[in-house]
């Protein structure tokens, strides 16, 4: 799960980790007041108005500005970017509306750095990396200039040790600005250690972390995602969620208990097991069709759960014919079948439909479908499936 | 013929009086595996079905049964805490079939491991099997069979596929594990790849990877160095977006890494034949042995 940046640094703040002081704005009023208020507090005229939204490289994009005459020019920034259609390269081409501001102080900068935590799935460690090269794209950075990547990874017994903080800031020269600067750095480095570990993260990002010009570290920008598996111990995350910034049917899926990922093509796929949900899509795109989405019932499915999963797709207007895709094991065959013919029944079904059972109860399944009045076409296997699957869409 | 588990594993299920635990416990108790004992907090001394008896915790079960295999099926909250306790009192393998653990308690699980005995199969996995003795997990018992190849798998349905393919190729298999679909697990491609080469009786073994990570890519510059078996592998996702996560949490292509094409490059420079396609895994693996 993803949040936003002011959000982030609200979390940021209940840590200790020091921030620039800034206020969200959901409106172009609220933005103009945010910003003298900030200026009255803060005794410098500059504000920057940035732009909300869950993808990263706003900046570039032009959902960043800064505003050195005082609140009316905060103001007419706000207007400008509150409602338009931000593309980053993270968004897509058709971008994402931007819904929320935070108005944040300005600071004079001296040096922007890059701080970074993930799980290292090799060393099934979490993981910190500084980098000198901040604000810009760091999977360019790792990609091209790695060894300006440096990084540590965490006992989780231990948290992040004082050492290799340290070690960390004086990687990124930070000596240079005085022991304090290093302090300071290393104070910020263990108490998002912290954080990433007891807020349940799966990455915390901080793009730019800046040196001010009199020395201090601050992180400018925050980005937080959260490991979904944790939600059961984590009641406030409801309370982040932006519905806005995430697709309707994805989280339609997610309320009743389904895996799904909307895609471009016109082939849906109803199919069980993460694993056999992403082969199935490369096997119809191997024989020239497009997959319009992935979903995955998982194991524990029940009746309901499989009906919801085969209306979401019938109801889907760019869907031209379906591939029931089944290999049971816990998911019984008869489940399926009785969810597509409940669906099937409520919506009606009026594209194609492939089906391949396989597994666990297969016989009665088939016999339901057979039974069911609905014009299926039975697959032998998930070769014969995707090539017959792909054969209707096309016609 | 099969590595890890065998006809005398002693099988203890932890969660045996939940729902999925029951049901799968029976399950594996059908196909001929031995459930000597299960473990449920607070309804010790019970007997599951009228014969299996519940203890409260894993080290009583294990003095009183000696079951050298624990089964996993604890709910996410307490799962890896689970695991934990398989590893202190030293039960040799423990396969955990939970979905949804939290990523940071099994980073937490993976450093208590540390310096004990205790193997990890999954989390989030169908378990293992080693067809005709027994099966520990929740795949499908039918659709095996007793024969040569050693399957092993990041997703569960994915491996019934390619199981499925081999038998009716008429071609068996001596163990099938799915090492699971999570970030931070067990045993890995490399340590279950180690187990095949070093079965005399594997003759060869189909390896299923996903996109996200670089498990494959490490696997096969193993394969390279010290596989003396013929491996054919397939690696699912290739079609997917990056930055979406494909129902695993750990099958997610990120800042550009762990796509299926770098993967499937890997695995061929390392002498692997990678399927064109899922469903030509069990042809793919058939030509390897002529």
């Amino acid at each position: 799960m993803k949040i936003h940046e002011y959000q982030a640094k609200q979390i940021f703040a209940r840590y200790g980790l020091p921030i620039p002081k800034g206020y969200p704005a959901m409106t172009v009023d609220e933005a103009e007041q945010n910003a003298k208020r900030l200026i009255d507090e803060t005794g410098t005229p500059v504000v920057v108005v940035k732009a909300q939204i869950h993808a990263g490289g706003r900046g570039k994009g032009g959902g960043v500005k800064l505003a050195k005459n005082g609140p009316k020019e905060a103001r007419e920034l706000a207007e400008k970017i509150l409602g338009m259609q931000l593309v980053t390269h993270q968004t897509g081409p058709q971008g994402q509306k931007v819904r929320r501001l935070y108005i944040e102080q300005g600071l004079p900068i001296e040096r922007e750095l890059y701080l970074g935590m993930v799980v290292d799935r090799e060393k099934r460690r979490v993981a910190m990396m500084a980098s000198t090269e901040g604000g810009m794209e760091i999977e360019k950075v790792a990609a091209e200039t790695p060894e300006k990547i440096h990084t540590v990874h965490i006992d989780p017994a231990i948290g992040l040790a004082g050492f290799q903080a340290k070690h960390l800031a004086f990687a990124l020269d930070l000596q240079r600005h005085g022991k304090e600067t290093v302090n300071e750095f290393v104070k910020l480095a263990i108490k998002l250690a912290e954080l990433f570990v007891k807020e349940d993260c799966s990455l915390c990002e901080i793009n730019p972390l800046i040196v001010t010009k009199d020395g201090h570290v601050l992180a400018l920008d925050a980005k937080i995602n959260f490991d979904d598996n944790a939600d059961f111990r984590h009641k406030e995350w409801a309370e982040l969620r932006d519905v806005h910034e995430e697709d309707p049917v994805e989280l339609e899926a997610k309320a009743a208990g389904l895996s799904y990922v909307s895609l471009d093509g016109n082939i849906g796929c109803l199919v069980n097991g993460a694993g056999l949900a992403m082969s199935t899509m490369d096997i119809i795109k191997y024989f020239g069709g497009e997959p319009a989405n992935f979903l995955d019932v998982g194991g524990g499915a029940d009746e309901k759960a499989v009906t919801t999963a085969f209306r979401m797709i019938l109801s889907s207007p760019k869907v031209k014919a379906i591939f029931v895709n089944i290999f049971g094991g816990i998911m019984k065959c008869d489940v399926i079948a009785a969810g597509v013919i409940n669906a099937s029944k409520q919506v009606g079904l009026k594209v194609p439909l492939v089906v391949r059972l396989e597994g666990t109860n297969v016989e009665l399944g088939r016999k339901m479908l057979a039974e069911s009045g609905l014009r299926i076409e039975s697959a032998t296997s998930m070769k014969d499936g995707a090539q017959k699957v792909v054969a209707a869409a096309g016609k | 013929m099969a590595i890890l588990v065998n006809k005398n594993t002693r099988v203890v299920v932890l969660g045996i009086t939940g729902g999925a635990g029951s049901f799968h416990a029976k399950q594996c108790m059908e196909y001929g595996t031995k459930i000597v004992a299960g473990v449920t907090p607070h309804r010790g001394g019970e007997k599951w079905e009228g014969k299996v008896p519940v203890f409260n915790t894993v080290g009583a079960a294990i003095k009183e049964t000696g079951a050298d295999c624990a089964l996993i099926f604890v709910p996410p909250p307490g799962a890896a805490d689970a695991i934990m306790e398989c590893a202190d009192v030293g039960v040799p393998l423990a396969v955990c079939i939970t979905e949804g653990i939290p990523t940071m308690d099994m980073i937490k699980a993976r450093r208590f491991l540390e310096g004990k005995s205790t193997r990890l199969i999954g989390p989030n996995c169908p378990g293992i099997i080693t067809p005709g003795e027994c099966k520990i997990g929740i795949m499908p018992g039918h659709v095996h069979k007793p024969g040569p190849i050693g399957v092993v798998s990041r997703s569960g349905t994915l491996t019934y596929e390619a199981v499925g393919q081999l038998t009716a190729l008429g071609i068996g298999q001596s163990t099938c594990i799915g090492i699971g679909g999570d970030p931070v697990g067990g045993m890995d491609f490399i340590d279950v790849l180690t187990e095949f080469n070093n079965d005399p009786k594997t003759e060869g073994v189909i390896m299923i990877g996903e996109i996200g990570g670089n498990a494959e890519e490490r696997a096969a510059a193993w394969i390279k160095a010290n596989m003396k078996k013929p491996v054919a592998a397939f690696i699912g996702g290739a079609t997917a977006p990056p930055g979406k996560r494909m129902g695993h949490a750990g099958a997610i292509i990120a800042g550009g890494k762990g796509t299926a094409k770098e993967k499937v490059a890997a695995l061929q420079a390392a002498g692997v034949a990678v399927a064109p396609t899922p469903a030509d895994m069990g042809e793919t693996l058939k030509k390897l042995l002529k």
